[in-house]
């Protein structure tokens, strides 16, 4: 079903089942996400688009009952591993949320905070990761006075961007949007867009999305599932021009969801 | 057509029952103003700098409460720097480690208990660890009963407060790849910081009247002590020792002790309250 | 492409590797943290046992001495060293009951009328009056009891330290309890369910009666359990007024004592042994009883937890 070509795979999803106690969430995904392409899951709410990001970054083993079967390969490595260490995996992998999620501190520790997680820089060089990671968020400009004021008291939006900056400061290979602009306004929505444009240059992307004219607008590959299924994998444009399953079609024109 | 005959009889009945909340309501606050109001009066009439600058007299002599403030004060002290952490990491392995584990739900039960049990059993189970085996009274034996009552009070109110942490931010947290101990300590601890810094304050507002547990801990000192190994005075000890006595002058530092722990314990609880408040808003 | 995809992976290596020794770290201070918080939960279910075990231990003599007779017999005569706790117990189960059958009614009424009753502008005030309230230090209302209550009732009935002004004054003090805990899950009926008894024509009364007590009831239930555990337990407020006699009377205005009163006014002074052992039998006695009643309250409240959140 995906298409054939011969692009680099950096995450490989393989036969992945994923349980909540005995519901049957997931009923065997097998997908691909290209080397810094933006992929967008879509479908209607419980179709497990949302589950299957939150398995890319095993956050399901916060909860008990909940647990996942077959492979997800990233650079080769089954990140499903039970001896897989979590704190590394999500380090290597960042999350955006559909709230935002600034912590309780100021701007400048938000992001400080995670990199100094990793790595013991000195307060000049800190400085610039701080500054270069707002940038890349596109808030610099809009915080740059105010470092130590609450993350709290931003705006929505500039939040939602200070919790991309957070991400990409502790350089993680893959970023996961999850609804990240569900919250916003259709401003911050166009610069969180327009954000997204700019990291894939360097990240591998996968967001998920209710908003068919989001997926169309940020992604190269649209996946579409269904009840735990993915129906359909191809690359946007096709997946919204001329889409091989009837259930796609009339899930992209509205006709239900 | 309604039969309105039959409806009036429900609505007197409606009415009489109305009646009674009332009048349980205004008969409930009576007695307790009451009880404020003859506190307040007795109270704030034997209140006088003195109180605060004078030790504890002989019974029937003028004197202040001076040595039973000071050894309130440092049990109190004690009291909560035991209790307190016990408390809060108890409380965090509740919200943040068990994940509904049979075990937690038997410490969460058995603290409930705890929380309400007679303080005066506190008093008997201190006397048989550290006073029995020392052959002595002591303010430290005061400061562990009392920290055995802080812990169930702190341990409730922070595994409630990190309940209340978004489980977004929590998730957030730890796709930076962070550590569950570095999740818990840096972002959920402050983002719940003023809850607990409320089960702290109704912690101290709880143990700063209990009277039962000291009667067979601390005892009491006639005089200023900073020696905390040795028999200390306290204010509920010498409010119950002066009330019952015949001196009018003893019964007025009584008064005097009870307005000052009232006050307060008033004044920490509402604290702790608009602390609490100022958070969910 | 997979040329350049290559060199990114390999340019990633040697901030893995500082990750790793970074992380290698973080393991150690966070199984130190873990144990640590376990640890102290552990010590919750270690200080019951050490109450429990404590309080046996002390028993012993007095159960060896006298066995079940202690429970029966009403002598308490130090010099002799005879001990008996069934004036303590009566005492303590008198009072406790006045405390009820007073409080409960009031502190239900209480409640009613600020859920059902109270404009909105004064229902925020009083719920925070009566949470004060439940929160001073018992020995206020021993030493109020003491001071004004006692005269008052010396003068009105000719008696003014007895069981009854005991139950009195623990019935003004579990009030703020009772009231407070039943507002509380009277909060708990979902709105809909009110409205659709108003909806039929209900008065407040029929509403009350019909749908939120008896929605709410294993939570009354519970509440006044936990406000029992408190009237049973107490000492300063009971101590001041109950008149310290150790007797069974039969007249209420008659004084008395309660375990704990006798605790708190003898076992400072007793004597090791046989003495201070029954003292502590009446200490075990006293946390077995409310262990009980407050395991059945707790159990009650999480019943009707649990309702609420599913």
């Amino acid at each position: 079903m995906p298409a054939a070509n011969a692009l680099p795979e950096k995450i490989s999803v393989k036969d992945l089942k994923f349980f909540y106690g005995a519901n049957l969430a997931l009923k065997g995904v097998n997908l691909p996400l290209y080397d810094r392409k933006v992929t967008a899951f879509i479908g209607p709410s419980g179709c497990g688009k949302s589950t299957l990001l939150r398995v890319l970054n095993r956050m399901y083993d916060l909860y008990p009952k909940q647990r996942a079967e077959g492979e997800v390969l990233m650079d080769g490595e089954n990140i499903l591993d039970p001896r897989q260490d979590l704190n590394l995996l999500r380090a290597r992998i960042g999350m955006v949320f559909q709230k935002p999620t600034p912590f309780p501190m100021s701007i400048y520790e938000n992001i400080a905070f995670g990199i100094r997680l990793y790595e013991n820089l000195p307060k000049s060089e800190m400085d610039g990761r701080v500054e270069q990671a707002l940038r890349g968020a596109a808030l610099w400009d809009e915080v740059k006075d105010k470092l130590a004021a609450s993350g709290l008291s931003l705006s929505g939006g500039q939040q939602q961007r200070l919790c991309i900056a957070r991400s990409v400061a502790v350089k993680p290979e893959v970023i996961l949007f999850d609804e990240p602009c569900s919250a916003l306004d259709p401003i911050s929505t166009a610069k969180v867009e327009e954000l997204i444009d700019e990291l894939k240059a360097h990240y591998t992307i996968a967001i998920v999305t209710h908003n068919m004219q989001q997926a169309a607008r940020v992604s190269d590959y649209t996946a579409f599932m269904y009840l735990g299924d993915l129906v359909e994998f191809d690359e946007t444009d096709k997946i919204f021009t001329a889409p091989k399953q009837k259930a796609t079609q009339d899930y992209i024109t509205g006709r239900f969801g | 057509m309604k039969d309105t005959s039959k409806y009036r009889g429900r609505a007197a009945t409606n009415s009489v029952w109305m009646a009674l909340s009332v009048a349980a309501t205004v008969l409930g606050l009576g007695m307790l103003c009451l009880i404020l109001g003859s506190l307040l009066w007795n109270g704030l009439t034997s209140l006088s700098p003195r109180v605060f600058t004078e030790m504890t007299p002989p019974p029937g002599s003028a004197g202040g409460l001076l040595n039973a403030i000071m050894g309130s004060l440092m049990m109190t002290v004690l009291g909560v720097l035991v209790g307190a952490p016990l408390g809060i990491m108890a409380g965090t392995w509740l919200a943040e480690y068990s994940a509904g584990s049979r075990l937690a739900s038997v410490v969460r039960f058995i603290n409930d208990i705890l929380l309400s049990a007679p303080s005066i059993v506190i008093g008997l189970f201190i006397y048989t660890v550290a006073v029995e085996p020392v052959g002595r009274f002591s303010g430290i034996a005061g400061g562990l009963a009392l920290g055995v009552i802080v812990i169930p009070v702190v341990l409730r109110t922070t595994e409630d407060m990190l309940r209340l942490v978004p489980t977004a931010l929590r998730e957030a947290s730890y796709a930076l790849g962070m550590t569950r101990s570095l999740v818990i300590r840096k972002v959920i601890y402050s983002a719940a910081r003023s809850g607990i810094v409320t089960g702290i304050l109704l912690a101290v507002a709880r143990i700063s009247g209990e009277t039962a547990p000291l009667l067979f801990t601390a005892l009491n000192n006639q005089f200023f002590s900073w020696d905390m190994t040795r028999p200390m005075s306290n204010l509920p000890y010498v409010i119950f020792q002066f009330a019952s006595s015949p001196y009018k002058d003893s019964q007025s530092l009584a008064w005097a002790g009870a307005i000052i722990i009232t006050m307060t314990v008033l004044v920490l609880s509402i604290t702790a309250r608009s602390l609490s408040s100022s958070r969910t808003s | 492409m997979v040329d350049l995809a290559m060199q990114a992976t390999h340019a990633e290596t040697p901030a893995a590797d500082s990750r790793l020794k970074a992380l290698s770290r973080f393991k150690l201070s966070d199984a130190v943290f873990g144990a640590l918080a376990r640890l102290s939960a552990m010590t919750v279910l270690l200080i019951l046992s050490g109450v429990i075990l404590s309080l046996i231990i002390g028993s012993l003599p007095t159960l060896r001495a006298y066995g079940f007779s202690f429970l029966t017999s009403q002598s308490w005569n130090p010099p002799l060293e005879k001990f008996g706790a069934a004036p303590s117990i009566y005492g303590t189960l008198v009072t406790s009951a006045i405390a009820m059958l007073i409080a409960v009614p009031v502190g239900i009424g209480v409640a009613i009328f600020l859920t059902e009753l109270c404009p909105p502008a004064l229902r925020r005030p009083v719920g925070i009056a009566i949470e004060l309230l439940a929160g001073i230090p018992s020995i206020i209302y021993g030493m109020w009891g003491f001071f004004v209550l006692n005269p008052f009732l010396q003068s009105v009935l000719g008696s003014g330290l007895s069981l009854f002004t005991a139950g009195l004054v623990l019935a003004i003090m579990v009030l703020p309890f009772i009231s407070s805990i039943t507002r509380d899950v009277f909060d708990t009926v979902p709105p809909m369910l009110k409205e659709s008894a108003y909806g039929l024509g209900c008065t407040r009364w029929e509403v009350i009666k019909n749908v939120i007590i008896p929605f709410t009831r294993v939570g009354i239930i519970g509440g006044v359990m936990l406000a029992l555990g408190r009237a049973l337990g107490e000492t300063m407020a009971v101590t001041f007024v109950v008149g310290n006699a150790n007797r069974i009377s039969a007249n209420l205005l008659d004084p008395g004592t309660t375990i704990s009163a006798t605790i708190a006014n003898q076992f400072g002074e007793a004597e090791p042994g046989l003495y201070t052992s029954s003292l502590m039998t009446l200490g075990l006695l006293l946390f077995l009883v409310t262990f009980v009643v407050l395991s059945c309250a707790r159990l009650m409240l999480m019943r009707l937890e649990r309702r609420a959140g599913a």
